[in-house]
């Protein structure tokens, strides 16, 4: 049993990094513009430049 | 600079808008959101004017719109990303958790040693306290505040419940105990925030839609600026400036004509579709459409302008009198939460009397608490309401109030207005039929060429929309071009060399004797004709005389139709003459109406409803309605509705149906049946749960399963508010 010592913290920690790129995004404004983003990548204007 | 951009409807708009704006010197940054219609713009400092983004949008074909965001709508969008960290946090310490105590409960029954079971639960107590600290926030503060105020909301119990099982879970970890319910309270504040969040973002949507269109809405006078004329803002317009406006444009500003003639429509303000006639001398207001001829104007009163002012009086003094009517959810947890504590209290007592350790009787009446958890029932209120505000939105309804589907669903009187919420909000062309299907659209091609008020209804007819090459405008007549080496003139008869129409009679009064300024007749009270108005139009020997008309919304009919069936009684109030009115109500079949009405007497005959016991809703869209809506028990207004009516109805309906109206009714009585039943199921899972929690039965798996199952079958039963589909 004494792996759950480590594999514990291990799974946290493994959480915390979803939640703080949760967090990131949000805070990037990802989430701002949910519709814009699938249209964008539609449009090639920036093959040429 | 935040821009609100008009005419946005593809993919390829986004590149197209950017592409403009970036190719301007000195420009930065070039950001469209596409959700919100946005443009957001930097630039170095002193590079550029703002006017050249403006005119670099309309190359492109697109308007823009100077966009300062609301306090409110700010604030609004803090607490919405405020709840979305908290939702995250919740989540995450639920999933970890449900993790830690699933191990526990199987080991539980087989074989865990105390030690492993003790460093699960502060495992969990390290998650959940921090996580419980952080996302419980919203609750705690609200609960604190009601406290203050010396009231109990639902907010009460929550946090209660939450701060006494972490409390006791973290006392019986230290004692090596089985059970521990760090999973009960930080699940309970999970689910809470999934409620809350979805309802914050359905209110936020409805938000932004209602500040683009302001911004839309908000547009330049032009200002004489010595002999020069300058645009600028309305907002930047002061009483005493001089402006000049155009033929098709509003009103910016109360003020005196001092120069010109012309005929205009202010139907916006007092709900009245017949034209006036004005000349030197006379008082025009804010929000008045002008016809016909230039005016230059000295503005009286200029941003709260007087009559608005007036108006804006009326409603504050309507919004205060009207009775908070008290909402299902506030009224359940003022019941709620005072049993919930008493039964609590009396469990604590009837252990200790029986003689129970002081320990047990507190873990059994804690226990209690949690159970009745209002898990179920905070959910049975804001789960049906996202819900129905989901299949609402689907119908092109968003709502303005939280509440507002409640009382919508109790509504028995229905009165409209008849201006804009009856009729289309713009004038359409009624005698399509009996023209020439080629010669219509010749027309109408030719109108996109002008500015003019019918110009603009008729251009609407247009399936080509390709304005004619050199198509000139004589102001104040009409336009002509050449189409096909033929001459086409579209304007008033004379233009035209016509004879006048044989449609417009010379009784009518209320009309000014057509001045040579007025490049088109207007014609009111016409045979059962509400304020049809007509155009001309020659092409070579051809000619037709298309009328133009406030029509009724296309469904209006079946609308009233399918409102009767309800049950609901219909009448109009309208601001327009008996003349205009009649025919309307005729047409829809609704007995019970009143023209020529002032915003007071409005006020006066919605009071007079009310105090009959009945529950009025009220649908308008004039600036006259403002102070109505907000006096009837609930309120509804289309998109095309002036400000502050809109910001005062309850909710906004889109689109040129009336159909939304019938909707919005059957929707509401659908999700209120379905509150209730919300709520009798979470009182019949009480009744079940709490005899169980006071004979100290109760364990954490057994609250877990109790307080999920719970509030799975509200939310599976709130689903049905999307009605069948």
């Amino acid at each position: 049993m004494n792996v759950i010592i480590y594999l514990l913290p291990l799974a946290l920690g493994l959480g915390l990094i979803g939640l703080f790129a949760f967090l990131w995004a949000l805070k990037s404004g990802q989430y701002g513009d949910v519709d814009g983003a699938a249209l964008r990548v539609l449009s090639d204007d920036d093959l040429e430049k | 600079m935040e821009l609100a951009v008009d005419g946005i409807s593809c993919a390829a708009c986004i590149g197209r808008i950017e592409g403009a704006v970036k190719r301007l010197p000195g420009v930065t940054e070039a950001r469209l959101n596409y959700t919100n219609r946005r443009l957001h713009v930097a630039w170095a400092d002193g590079a550029l004017r703002p006017a050249q983004i403006l005119s670099a949008l309309e190359t492109q074909g697109y308007r823009g719109h100077p966009f300062v965001p609301l306090r409110a709508e700010q604030e609004e969008a803090a607490e919405a990303r405020k709840l979305t960290r908290c939702l995250a946090v919740a989540g995450f310490a639920a999933m970890n958790i449900m993790l830690l105590s699933v191990s526990v409960w199987s080991g539980n029954v087989t074989d865990i040693t105390p030690e492993t079971r003790d460093f699960f639960h502060w495992a969990s107590a390290l998650i959940a306290l921090p996580a419980a600290a952080y996302a419980g926030r919203p609750f705690f503060a609200s609960a604190w505040r009601a406290l203050k105020a010396r009231a109990l909301n639902m907010d009460v119990p929550i946090s209660l419940g939450v701060i006494l099982a972490l409390g006791m879970s973290l006392v019986e970890t230290a004692n090596h105990a089985e059970h521990a319910y760090f999973d009960s309270a930080i699940m309970l504040l999970f689910f809470l925030l999934i409620g809350r969040t979805l309802d914050h973002a359905m209110r936020r949507k409805t938000r932004a839609v209602a500040g683009n269109l302001a911004a839309l809405r908000a547009d330049t006078a032009h200002r004489f600026v010595g002999g020069e004329v300058v645009s600028v803002p309305v907002a930047a317009v002061k009483a005493g400036d001089k402006l000049l406006v155009r033929p098709g444009e509003r009103v910016p500003a109360d003020g005196v004509v001092q120069t010109g003639n012309s005929e205009i429509d202010e139907s916006l303000i007092t709900g009245e579709t017949a034209r006036r006639a004005i000349a030197s001398g006379a008082t025009v207001y804010a929000g008045s459409m002008n016809y016909s001829g230039t005016l230059t104007l000295l503005v009286t009163a200029a941003g709260g302008a007087a009559l608005i002012d007036e108006i804006e009086r009326l409603l504050e003094k309507a919004a205060s009198a009207k009775s908070r009517a008290m909402r299902l959810a506030d009224r359940a947890s003022r019941v709620y939460a005072p049993v919930v504590h008493v039964t609590a209290a009396l469990t604590l007592a009837g252990w200790l009397i029986a003689g129970a350790s002081a320990h047990d009787a507190l873990i059994t009446a804690i226990a209690v608490l949690i159970i009745t958890c209002p898990c179920a029932l905070a959910l049975a209120i804001p789960a049906v309401q996202v819900v129905a505000s989901g299949a609402l939105f689907r119908a092109n309804i968003i709502l303005n109030a939280g509440d507002a589907i409640e009382r919508l669903a109790e509504a028995d009187t229905v009165v409209f207005d008849k201006t804009g919420t009856l009729t289309l909000p713009e004038p359409r062309v009624v005698n399509a039929g009996a023209l020439d299907v080629e010669l219509l659209q010749k027309a109408a091609r030719l109108a996109l060429s002008s500015r003019h008020p019918l110009a603009v209804a008729l251009s609407r007819e247009a399936t080509l929309r390709a304005p004619y090459d050199g198509a000139v405008e004589e102001p104040g007549q009409g336009v002509h071009a050449l189409i096909d080496g033929l001459e086409a003139r579209l304007g008033s008869a004379m233009f035209c060399g016509l004879a006048p129409s044989p449609f417009v009679p010379a009784q009518a009064g209320t009309q000014s004797p057509t001045t040579g300024a007025a490049w088109v007749p207007a014609c009111a009270g016409t045979n059962g004709d509400f304020g049809a108005s007509s155009i001309h139009f020659s092409y070579g020997r051809q000619s037709a005389t298309i009328a133009i008309n406030q029509s009724l919304r296309p469904d209006a009919v079946e609308t009233v139709q399918a409102l009767r069936a309800r049950g609901l009684d219909l009448m109009i109030l309208s601001g327009d003459r008996d003349e205009a009115v009649a025919p309307v109500a005729a047409m829809l079949g609704i007995d019970v109406w009143q023209g020529g009405l002032k915003p007071a007497a409005k006020i006066a005959r919605i009071e007079e409803l009310k105090r009959q016991g009945r529950r009025v809703l009220m649908v308008g869209d004039g600036l006259n309605d403002a102070p109505s809506l907000a006096a009837a028990d609930v309120s509804l207004s289309p998109i095309s509705a002036a400000d502050v009516t809109q910001a005062q109805a309850d909710a906004v309906f889109l689109g040129e149906r009336l159909k939304p109206v019938a909707d919005a009714v059957a929707i509401a009585r659908r999700a209120r049946r379905l509150m209730a039943e919300n709520l009798w199921l979470a009182a019949l899972y009480n009744l079940v749960a709490v005899p169980v929690a006071i004979a100290g039965l109760v364990t954490p798996l057994i609250a877990a399963l109790a307080m999920s199952g719970s509030s799975l079958l509200v939310t599976v039963n709130a689903l049905r508010a999307r009605g069948p589909r």
